[in-house]
């Protein structure tokens, strides 16, 4: 293996522009779906190459077939000139192509390094994790994928996840990296890290499979992209340096996207949620919040901005009764809701669409019905005096399913068979359709593609109008100013600054502001500067 | 997985002209599929008992009609098969529930023994006196067995809810103090002359059998069916419309399926396990009473701790942990019991018994993966 890597080395100062990797007429058929429909593909030594398209359009299967998780129908695979035939993800490892996936594959309970050793061949006997501690720390400073070896998993932040992930294929030694839709569990900070971990892993030599939706991120960090739709590639390997945004969205989704949306001005009217100096710790026992206080009125969206893991997930659990908190006091409408039931929440009108749709939000076997009467079964006419008056409850899920274009054959389905975008709609006519008083949306469009995207937003404005409370938690900053009234900004635990959102497009000097305050600088001190500078 | 397959297939000859693709569903089989695949397994595990058959010296086709008239050839067998399964469907009612939460109770067994327990000390203690009338001992026997337990279902579960002590440990322990218990009582307290048993039970303790009424209906003599069978069938379709159609029923599946939605949803989990563990022991309770007054007719631990407890966790797993199929597989079940018997002691039927449930099992893996076969001349 080394002698060989060694080898290929030199060639690639021969050949400067060497193929890694040629796909040629891929095609993968899914059940009633033909996901890749004779796909070329190809891949450059020392490129970071995006393959851009919308949610279904083909790409992960793509990649998955690469990575040898699936094999394609028909097509060939060449690695370096050999046409190579993967029947499992072992065999790509073993030819150098590792791919961090969406959902990530670490055991929870373990340490950071016990999760990068899992399935190799050493250490043989003797577990000495303090040598390889120590080995997994060097590798992450050399890429700068800052995470302690000697973390367990659960411990950690979903952007820290991911940097397990790719230490875990940099320590296979993978030349060829995959990244499926690696910045939408990442806040922008996180971001900018990866961006910088993946140039440095270009500059040694390896290259790098971007998939993504966001235009923006494929046009900053790849040399080349390749365009998805429907399975069909619609531009191939174009150089990010020739092709502009409005081009690449075309052929992304075939019609014009709006990036800004048109909104009423807000009527904001009494404080539906009060929230006074409250204090939380995360899973680890550290403190999260800080003496946090905000409120939300309602026919008003509130954003909260802020880098991942700064407090915002536990703000959203401590609302929504599904943790406790150390210190200060909520109230809704007035009435105390400081550690109560979850229930007493649900009970009173908040509404949570939660982080996780997977996980938290839906319960994967059971029905789409059994997933839509989540909130509503205690109550009639869905309950009937302990029982459940399931006619009711059909009609009501294909209500929904009607009002909020949920995607199913019929309302029995298991949710599991869902694609991300229906799970999410279920979960949005779940929160949405009880007419909530206070709605805690946290991420509530993470993963989804263009469209779906401007649906959700459509639905939180429609709810804005109507009267409802929102308070909105994304880590999407042009999301967060283009839909919300007021925004909050947050950082470790402590609340920054609050700014005021106009009805128009946000000014270069406001996001630079709000910038500012993510990275920890509180307001008063950016108003201090400023008036500095202006005596 | 070897290197060569892995570099250049293309150059590996291949010995086989098709190979064999397993791929996830991604979509939800038709209705009929399931059953269709369960009576595929079946008669697959028939195919390979006929050949076990035949190579022990029989005749497999002989042996199987042999087997069907030993357990549904006549009325009379079909009772036998009927008593056999009355306390394999109450457990595996039992595990039903259990399972549906995740909850891994495997003490049906020892919930089973307290049953018997429970009831039969409302005749031997004595609670009511010899001479009470039946409707009104067997009500209250079947409130003391399922009350038992419940009991015994209660300690493991509060344990669980309360301590997050595993479940499965605690409930399998407690099956080896309940029999220990009720021996306790058998050999010492309630035994008759020294024996392993205690005095029989006056027949106005006993569970109406279909021959009790012989004199008006000929037809039932000799027939040792008992309301025990009654008993069951109703328990499961309660069964049915809590997990189905219930508010509790809903909770439990949310909670079995995914606790963090259900804790989202603001479902009380603790409260749940303690109440599921309950029912689950009663349920086993209630088949305990009901073998010690519908057929042993004295508490005694070898007839009545035969392992039900444990054939109802392989019951309520092969009928998916639903409860109306539950009462066919028990029957299926009693038959094989009875059947096996009928042929040799043991041997040949216990295999075709295993064999039968190793296919059934292995068959839940056509129902998530499809198989596709290609021919290797097509890939290229």
């Amino acid at each position: 293996m080394e002698t060989n890597h060694s080898n290929q080395m030199d060639l690639s100062l021969v050949e400067k522009d060497s193929l890694f990797i040629e796909m040629h007429g891929i095609v993968k058929r899914f059940p009633g779906v033909l996901a890749n429909d004779h796909v070329d593909f190809d891949l450059r030594r020392g490129e970071i190459h995006a393959l851009l398209g919308e949610n279904g359009a083909g790409k992960s299967t793509l990649m998955d077939v690469l990575a040898g998780l699936y094999q394609p129908e028909s097509g060939t695979i060449k690695v370096k000139d050999t046409v190579v035939n993967f029947s499992s993800p072992r065999d790509a490892i073993r030819a150098g192509i590792g791919m961090v996936h969406q959902h990530f594959m670490l055991v929870p309970s373990q340490t950071v390094t016990e999760n990068i050793l899992l399935g190799l061949d050493r250490p043989r006997f003797r577990l000495n994790l303090k040598d390889y501690d120590q080995e997994i720390a060097d590798l992450g400073e050399r890429f700068g994928l800052k995470v302690d070896p000697r973390a367990k998993i659960w411990q950690l932040s979903v952007g820290e996840q991911q940097r397990v992930e790719i230490l875990k294929m940099l320590y296979r030694g993978t030349d060829i990296l995959i990244m499926d839709e690696p910045t939408a569990v990442l806040a922008p900070q996180e971001i900018e890290d990866l961006f910088k971990t993946l140039r440095a892993m270009v500059a040694e030599g390896k290259s790098i499979v971007f998939i993504s939706h966001k235009l923006q991120e494929v046009m900053a960090i790849s040399d080349r992209v390749t365009v998805l739709r429907k399975g069909r590639v619609t531009a191939a390997g174009l150089s990010t340096r020739l092709t502009t945004r409005q081009e690449l969205a075309r052929q992304m989704v075939g019609r014009d996207v709006v990036f800004f949306l048109e909104k009423k001005p807000a009527k904001p009217g009494e404080v539906v949620l009060d929230i006074k100096e409250v204090s939380a710790e995360n899973d680890k026992g550290l403190h999260a919040l800080n003496g946090v206080s905000l409120n939300v009125r309602a026919g008003e969206i509130v954003g909260l901005a802020g880098v991942a893991g700064n407090g915002q997930r536990e703000l959203a659990q401590v609302i929504t009764g599904l943790r406790k908190c150390t210190a200060g006091k909520l109230f809704l409408h007035g009435q105390s809701i400081t550690n109560r039931s979850a229930l007493f929440g649900i009970l009173r009108g908040i509404a949570h669409v939660p982080e996780d749709r997977t996980l938290v939000g839906t319960s994967p076997n059971l029905s789409v019905t059994d997933n839509i009467i989540m909130k509503k079964y205690r109550q009639s006419p869905i309950a009937r005096s302990g029982m459940l008056n399931m006619p009711v409850a059909t009609k009501f899920a294909n209500q929904l399913r009607g009002d909020y274009d949920i995607v199913v054959p019929n309302v029995e389905t298991p949710v599991r068979l869902l694609s991300g975008g229906n799970l999410q709609r279920v979960i949005l006519a779940r929160e949405i359709s009880g007419q909530p008083s206070l709605l805690v949306a946290v991420q509530p469009t993470r993963g989804l593609d263009v469209g779906a995207i401007e649906g959700v937003h459509r639905l939180l404005l429609a709810q804005r109008d109507a009267g409802a409370a929102t308070l909105l938690i994304s880590e999407e900053l042009e999301e967060l100013l283009s839909l919300s009234d007021r925004v909050f900004v947050v950082y470790e635990g402590r609340i920054m600054g609050e700014v005021q959102i106009g009805g128009s497009e946000p000014s270069s000097g406001l996001i630079e502001t709000v910038g500012l305050m993510m990275t920890g600088t509180p307001l008063e001190q950016i108003r201090q500067g400023e008036a500095e500078r202006h005596v | 997985m070897s290197e060569n397959s892995s570099v250049q297939p293309s150059l590996q000859k291949r010995r086989f002209p098709f190979r064999l693709y397993f791929e996830p569903r991604l979509e939800e089989p038709p209705r009929w599929y399931p059953v269709a695949v369960s009576l595929g397994a079946i008669l697959f595990a028939l195919i390979i008992g006929g050949i076990l058959i035949k190579l022990a010296g029989g005749d497999p086709i002989r042996s199987y009609i042999h087997i069907a008239e030993a357990s549904f050839g006549s009325v009379g067998v079909l009772s036998d098969t009927i008593v056999k399964a009355t306390p394999i469907l109450l457990t595996s009612l039992a595990c039903s529930i259990a399972f549906r939460m995740r909850l891994w109770n495997i003490g049906a067994e020892g919930q089973f023994i307290m049953g018997a327990f429970g009831a039969s000390a409302i005749v031997l203690t004595p609670v009511l006196p010899a001479n009470t009338p039946a409707w009104i001992f067997i009500p209250v026997m079947i409130l003391a067995g399922m009350l038992a337990g419940a009991l015994w279902g209660l300690i493991p579960g509060l344990l669980k809810a309360f301590f997050n002590v595993n479940e499965i440990i605690s409930s399998l322990m407690m099956n080896y103090i309940a029999i220990a218990w009720v021996n306790f009582w058998v050999f010492a307290v309630w035994t008759e002359g020294g024996f392993q048993m205690t005095r029989q039970f006056p027949k106005n303790a006993w569970l109406p059998r279909l021959l009790d009424y012989a004199k008006a209906i000929p037809l039932f003599r000799g027939l040792t069916t008992h309301l025990g069978l009654v008993l069951g069938i109703v328990a499961a379709v309660i069964l049915w419309f809590i997990i189905y159609r219930s508010r509790w029923g809903y909770e439990i599946r949310l909670i079995g399926d995914n606790p963090r939605a259900a804790q989202y949803a603001g479902i009380n989990i603790t409260r749940n396990v303690v109440l599921v563990m309950m029912l689950s022991g009663a349920l086993a309770g209630l088949g305990g009473m009901s073998e010690v007054t519908g057929v042993v007719h004295r508490l005694q631990t070898s007839p009545v701790a035969a392992g039900y407890g444990f054939t109802g966790i392989i019951v309520a797993w092969l009928a998916k942990l639903n409860p109306l199929v539950a009462i066919l597989v028990s029957i299926l079940f009693g038959a094989l019991i009875l059947a096996g018997r009928e042929i040799q002691p043991s041997g040949v039927p216990k295999m075709i018994q295993g064999v039968i449930l190793v296919c059934l099992i292995a068959s839940d893996f056509l129902l998530r993966y499809r198989i596709r076969v290609v021919r290797t001349g097509e890939e290229s």
